[in-house]
């Protein structure tokens, strides 16, 4: 039995490199691997995944090499670069987030999911869709990255810049996160309460939830929210409230709730979302707002001084060939304007359109609604990013002479369905 | 045989190579066929008095060879093996064995002492060989010293082999009765004073009731004190021996004793000889490592249940403890940095010093200062070096606001002496010194400009190897700590010229002493990871230029063994620099696509390097390739052809283990890289990986990862996984079992449980990920309640880290994720997708938290169909 080795290491760093090596590597395994299990999980995906609007797949697949190789395009040298251009279509949100002036706006407008009008009650209604409650205010982007939040208009245009408890909505010492993780909520601000409604999540602490059904983007944006503290009160760096809607199953006791409980906010109608709908830039069928005189104020569109003319109105872009189309894609033809009153009032390709519909024209062939002579109005506001949707046309239409009613809402239900109903309420309302 | 064996056991030990080897084999032959008699004469030569004593000597060293073993494996198959012999051959080798320790020649009596042990290891924990501890013991009763001697020695032994589980409480208590009675002053001989002292090291782990007990400690510590007191050096040394191991074991029972112990350390320190001293110092190191382990767990809230109460012994002792260890500072020796081996009282004294300032913080601080202003300018370098090392110790442990005045003016002092002193040993300890400046306090406490710093260690970093490698070092952590700061990078303006430093010394002819080269290329490596935007330019740059230097290596000719393994060195250093840099450049997009176009001379120099054969370069190269993989993506591919052939080796090489599990790791990469383009290659690879995990020669370690790299490969290939689901099934179902049923391990166990756990959750998620949305998701329905069921019981082991229980919610997820509702009904009735699952998503642990929600979305869905 010799004596012991009591040797201890003297002057040397405690650690060696080439163990720092291999504990680097192994760090850097784990993490791809967590990275390709949370993808395969759909709960995240890198910043390239987002999908700009309406690429087709080809198109899509494409895109990752495009990045690759170091493709970033800063717009403000280009000016010239219309929205349309591929090379914009390309852009990702971060690269868009650095985007300034109209090349912003026009990107930001195509962002959004937009509801189509319900002119009918889709198959289902009770199994596969949610409804809810769409609070009154104006619909928006907000976006939380690098120390700062910004909400922008369905038109592109910025509404507020401010401080928030997102994630790295503020720049404070206590919202501790890396600088590439940013948020994107789909909001209505509603203004007598200075509150974000978040109707929808698109992407949260960089994790795109673009390729997620409703039902987990709901779900996620229920468990999510509250965590960061964006739902408090407003303070030095939260400026607004963020507040979450009830969500519920379309039985008919959650139609009911939707419909004539009592929320903090204004209530303009109801929304109804298919529950394995994926989020989808542009119009959807997928996402459906419905109104009538109860749950609205606003049920019949106003003309530009904010009064229902007695006369429905439409707004249709105009076409080189004096074509009236739709916001739709593809687009949906209303009619054409003459050449002389193109001439009279200087209208160019492009401009959108206010127009009277004269209802004996009006008729409505196979289930489509076809409006036949339009009377010119006058150009509609130029703050409009876009021309009234097909569905919208219709359901303004149908608001003014057979209105789609709540009864027939409730009759599509399958009654069987009801005695569950209770325990499938989503379980994020509380 | 039985008439030779004393010549050949001889002749084993011959001068004359051939007739080595040829009774070596003859020794094999005769092992091989007719172990008993093989047993028989080994254990009969040991015994006879007759016999020369080295013939005797290597039977016994024999005899030990072959019932035990390093390796697990072939340690088990020894022990069934002796296990298994007909108890009449057994029976006479022991009787044999006990003989010896009476053999009037001693190391014939060591020798046997040894391999009774060994028997005993095996034996008593299958309870045989009841009457052994009995026979020694009354052994111990005899008169003749060297019996008693070899005795004690002997139980020495078997305290060290044998687990106190085994031994029961009468017995442990004859034993240590025997040991003490043999250590007591009144013992007149020597030999057996010092046997017993050394016995008495090993049986400590046997005293837990004996050190519960006042009266039984009180006489314990009693007899191990009056030892250090022993005319004998031996003696001393092995009873302040017995002092340290005590102070790990029994520091909560120390209380009374301390201060008499530190009177007797701190006479050991001053007067006594340095292998005793040293023990003394080792003493007080000891209980620092107890206090700072007992702090770190429990911060300094301390309630009536913690396991073991902080007694302050170092605060308490702090103010005759320093300068005690300033003292020995000054007792340094010439040229001590120039070898290697070294370890004498400076040194014991300094960094004892250094666990003190950890232990205690700030207070040491006050206490050591006037030391170092005294001593840091005297014309004496052993001064000048005591002080500067006395600084550089404390330089952990005491916080920042209390060192930062110093550190700024000590700084400036210490840059100028890196430059003038005259004397090696002060610009050494200097060096490193500045080193633990920027180890411990980074960033804005130091208001020197950086570049001043640099351009000293730059200009030291051309000084005597010894003290250029500890500038190296201290660039190493002056880089590091600018890693920490962010984007702009105080190196930045001089990136250039640091590289091409670093570059210099590894170019010096000197490079080889001090470890020096290491050291340049491991700070090459810091300064490349922390490259900012600005900076990865030059990385670029040094990419051809490192390639050149691995090129040179790879055409070196006609090396002696020697110089092969410099070049297996350097081969390996300059692997992992290549690592590095591929791992930063190929994350910055702006020089990734230049950086890859490198690649393919890269992959050509790599696999050049694999024909070399040594283990770390294996390693290092094996690592540079799972990083480029991951940063060529699919363009990996035309790389397979080539690599394949190696990547096969990797996995095969069971015995260089830490090779075999850093490719596994890189299985996991090819896989992110190429997704299902390795389908090809998966045949051959799962092969190996399961005869890896069917191998008991593969260390256990390896065995974790590869289960998570069937995952991988299951996520990359999806359903095309099906074939090998009768093989991965089956194997993760029995290693799941086998890490439910872990019954009392220890620390260790507990965390390779976990690691399994981990790894075979692992595989489960990338399997059900990998067939989601497959039509043939069907195949693992008859799994599904195993999975389950592993679930479950892992919740109701409660034994799980956070980990595991991330991945085993995750695993839940992917099970109702793939399986949907026809899991429905199975999911419901698990425990885990109720109770388990409302305990994760209660989790503090985001990750766990992140999982579990997820995981009871899929789980809704899966039950409400």
């Amino acid at each position: 039995m010799a004596p012991h080795e009591l040797r201890r290491p003297f002057k040397r760093p405690a650690i060696s490199d080439q163990q720092r090596r291999r504990d680097l590597a192994l760090i850097r395994q784990t993490q791809q691997r967590s990275d390709s299990q949370n993808r395969a999980r759909r709960l995240a995906s890198s910043i390239f995944d987002l999908p700009s609007h309406s690429l087709p797949d080809a198109c899509q697949a494409d895109f990752p090499d495009i990045v690759d190789v170091g493709y970033a395009i800063s717009l403000e040298q280009f000016p010239e670069l219309e929205a349309s251009s591929p090379t914009v279509r390309h852009l990702d949100f971060v690269q868009a987030s650095k985007l300034k002036g109209s090349a912003a706006r026009h990107w930001f407008a195509r962002q959004l999911m937009l509801t189509e009008w319900m002119i009918d009650v889709p198959p289902n209604l009770d199994r596969d869709w949610y409804v809810f409650a769409r609070p009154a205010g104006k619909r928006c982007f907000v976006v939380s990255s690098n120390g700062s939040t910004v909400s922008r208009l369905r038109n592109g245009s910025v509404l507020h810049h401010f401080p928030s408890s997102l994630p790295n909505g503020a720049r404070t010492k206590e919202i501790s996160a890396p600088s590439h993780v940013y948020c994107i909520l789909d909001c209505i601000f509603h203004e007598p309460d200075q509150t974000y409604y978040v109707i929808d999540m698109v992407c949260w602490r960089g994790y795109s939830l673009y390729d997620c059904s409703a039902e987990f983007r709901f779900f996620w944006l229920n468990s999510k929210l509250s965590e960061t503290g964006a739902c408090n009160p407003p303070s030095t760096y939260h400026r607004y409230r963020f507040s979450v809607v009830p969500i519920y199953d379309c039985n008919p006791i959650g139609l009911h709730k939707a419909y004539t409980g009592g929320f903090v906010f204004v209530k303009d109608g109801l929304l109804f979302y298919n529950r394995h709908a994926h989020y989808q830039t542009g119009n959807t069928p997928l996402a459906l707002v419905w109104k009538d005189e109860l749950c609205s104020q606003y049920v019949l569109d106003t003309d530009s001084q904010g009064h229902v003319p007695a006369e429905q109105q439409v707004v249709l872009e105009l076409q080189d060939d004096g074509k009236l189309i739709t916001s739709d894609d593809p687009p949906i033809v209303f009619g054409c304007l003459e050449r002389e009153i193109i001439q009279k009032s200087s209208l160019q390709a492009g401009n959108f359109l206010r127009l009277s519909v004269i209802d004996e024209c009006v008729r409505i062939v196979d289930g489509k609604l076809e409006l036949g002579d339009l009377k010119f109005v006058g150009k509609a506001n130029r703050a409009r990013a876009f021309a009234d949707s097909y569905s919208k046309v219709f359901f303004q239409y149908t608001a003014r002479h057979s209105p789609l009613q709540f009864q027939d809402l409730i009759a599509s239900l399958d009654p069987n369905l009801d005695d569950n109903s209770e325990s499938n309420d989503m379980e994020m309302i509380d | 045989m039985a008439v030779e064996i004393t010549q050949v056991l001889l002749n084993a030990q011959s001068v004359d190579a051939s007739a080595r080897k040829y009774a070596e084999e003859s020794l094999n032959q005769f092992q091989d066929q007719n172990l008993p008699s093989f047993f028989l004469a080994l254990s009969g030569e040991l015994a006879n008095n007759d016999k020369p004593v080295d013939s005797r000597k290597l039977a016994g060293l024999i005899l030990k060879n072959t019932l035990d073993a390093k390796e697990q494996h072939r340690k088990n198959d020894l022990i069934q093996r002796w296990l298994s012999l007909d108890l009449f051959v057994k029976a006479q080798v022991k009787g044999c064995l006990l003989q010896t320790l009476s053999s009037p020649v001693s190391d014939a009596r060591s020798t046997a002492s040894q391999v009774i042990a060994k028997v005993a290891g095996i034996e008593l924990p299958h309870k045989q060989w009841p009457e052994l501890i009995g026979t020694l013991l009354s052994n111990i009763q005899q008169q003749q010293s060297h019996v008693k001697q070899a005795t004690l020695e002997t139980l020495g032994y078997l305290c060290e082999e044998v687990s106190p589980d085994f031994v029961d409480q009468d017995q442990v208590n004859n034993i240590l009765t025997a040991v003490v009675q043999g250590m007591n002053a009144s013992e007149v001989n020597n030999d057996v004073r010092l046997s017993a002292t050394r016995a008495l090291y090993n049986a400590l782990g046997f005293a837990q009731a004996n050190f519960s007990n006042d009266m039984e400690r009180d006489y314990l510590m009693r007899v191990v004190c009056e030892a250090t007191l022993s005319p004998e050096l031996k003696i001393r040394q092995a009873a302040f021996e017995c002092l340290v191991a005590i102070s790990s074991s029994y520091y909560d029972k120390l209380g009374s004793y301390i201060q008499d112990i530190f009177s007797i350390t701190a006479k050991a320190v001053k007067e006594d000889e340095e292998p005793v001293a040293l023990q003394a110092i080792e003493f007080w190191s000891s209980i620092c490592d107890e206090e700072i382990d007992i702090l770190d767990e429990y911060g300094s809230d301390f309630s009536a249940d913690s396991d073991t109460p902080c007694f302050y012994f170092i605060r308490q002792a702090l103010p005759a403890l320093v300068p005690m260890l300033l003292d020995t500072l000054l007792k340094q020796e010439e040229d001590q940095d120039l070898d290697e081996g070294a370890w004498n009282i400076a040194m014991a004294g300094g960094t004892c010093l250094g666990l003190v300032a950890r232990t205690v913080g700030d207070d040491i601080v006050p206490l050591v200062m006037p030391f170092i202003e005294e001593n840091i300018s005297k014309p004496d370098w052993r001064q000048r070096e005591a002080a500067t090392y006395a600084f550089g110790s404390i330089l952990e442990g005491p916080s920042p606001e209390k060192l930062t005045p110093t550190i700024n003016v000590a700084l400036n002092f210490m840059l100028t002496a890196l430059i003038n002193d005259p004397n090696n040993h002060v610009k050494d300890t200097t060096a490193w010194t500045v080193g633990r400046i920027f180890e411990f306090m980074h960033g804005p406490t130091v208001e020197i400009p950086v570049r001043t710093i640099l351009t000293v260690l730059l200009q030291c970093m051309k000084d005597v190897p010894n003290v250029a490698e500890k500038a190296c070092g201290a660039l190493y952590f002056l880089a590091r700590g600018c890693e920490v700061v962010g984007s702009a990078s105080p190196l930045s303006p001089l990136f250039a010229d640091i590289i091409q430093a670093l570059l210099n010394v590894t170019h010096r002819e000197d490079a080889g002493e001090s470890r020096l080269r290491t050291a340049a290329y491991e700070t090459l490596n810091e300064v490349v990871r922390c490259a900012t935007d600005e900076t990865t330019p030059i990385v670029l740059q040094l990419v051809p230029v490192i390639m050149v230097e691995l090129h040179r290596t790879l055409e070196a000719q006609k090396l002696t063994s020697d110089e092969r393994e410099k070049q297996n060195e350097l081969q390996g250093l300059l692997c992992g620099c290549l690592q590095v840099i591929i791992q930063k450049l190929g994350s910055a997009e702006p020089t990734k696509y230049t950086f890859m176009q490198y690649t393919d001379q890269m992959m050509d120099l790599f696999l050049r390097v694999f024909a070399c054969r040594n283990a770390t370069v294996h390693e290092e190269a094996m690592l540079a390739i799972g990083a480029l993989a991951y940063a060529a993506g699919h363009n990996f591919l035309k790389y397979m052809q080539g690599f394949y052939p190696y990547l096969e080796m990797g996995l095969q090489n069971f015995e260089e283990y830490q090779v075999c599990a850093i490719t596994v790791g890189v299985v996991g990469d090819l896989c992110r890289a190429l997704d299902d383009k390795i389908l090809p290659f998966c045949d051959g690879i799962m092969t190996h990986l399961l005869k890896d995990l069917s191998s008991n020669q593969l260390h256990r370690s390896v065995k974790p990862p590869i289960f998570s790299c069937f995952g991988d490969i299951a996520l990359a290939i999806g359903e095309n996984f099906e074939k090998y689901l009768i093989y991965a099934m089956p194997m993760l179902q029995s290693a799941a079992e086998l890490s439910t049923l872990v019954a009392e391990a220890d620390d260790e166990m507990i965390e390779y449980t976990n690691q399994l756990r981990n790894g075979i959750l692992e595989a489960h998620s990338g399997i059900l990920q990998g067939f989601k949305n497959s039509p043939k998701t069907q195949l693992l329905m008859p799994y599904a309640s195993s999975i389950l069921q592993f679930l479950d019981s892992l919740y109701n082991e409660k034994d799980m880290d956070d980990m595991v229980m991330k991945a085993a919610v995750g695993v839940l997820g992917d099970l109702a994720d793939t399986l949907g509702a026809n899991a429905g009904p199975l999911i419901s009735q698990s425990v885990s997708s109720k109770d388990f699952l409302e305990e994760c998503l209660a989790s503090d642990e985001h990750l766990i938290k992140e999982s579990a929600q997820w995981a009871k979305f899929a789980v809704s869905r899966a039950i409400s169909g």
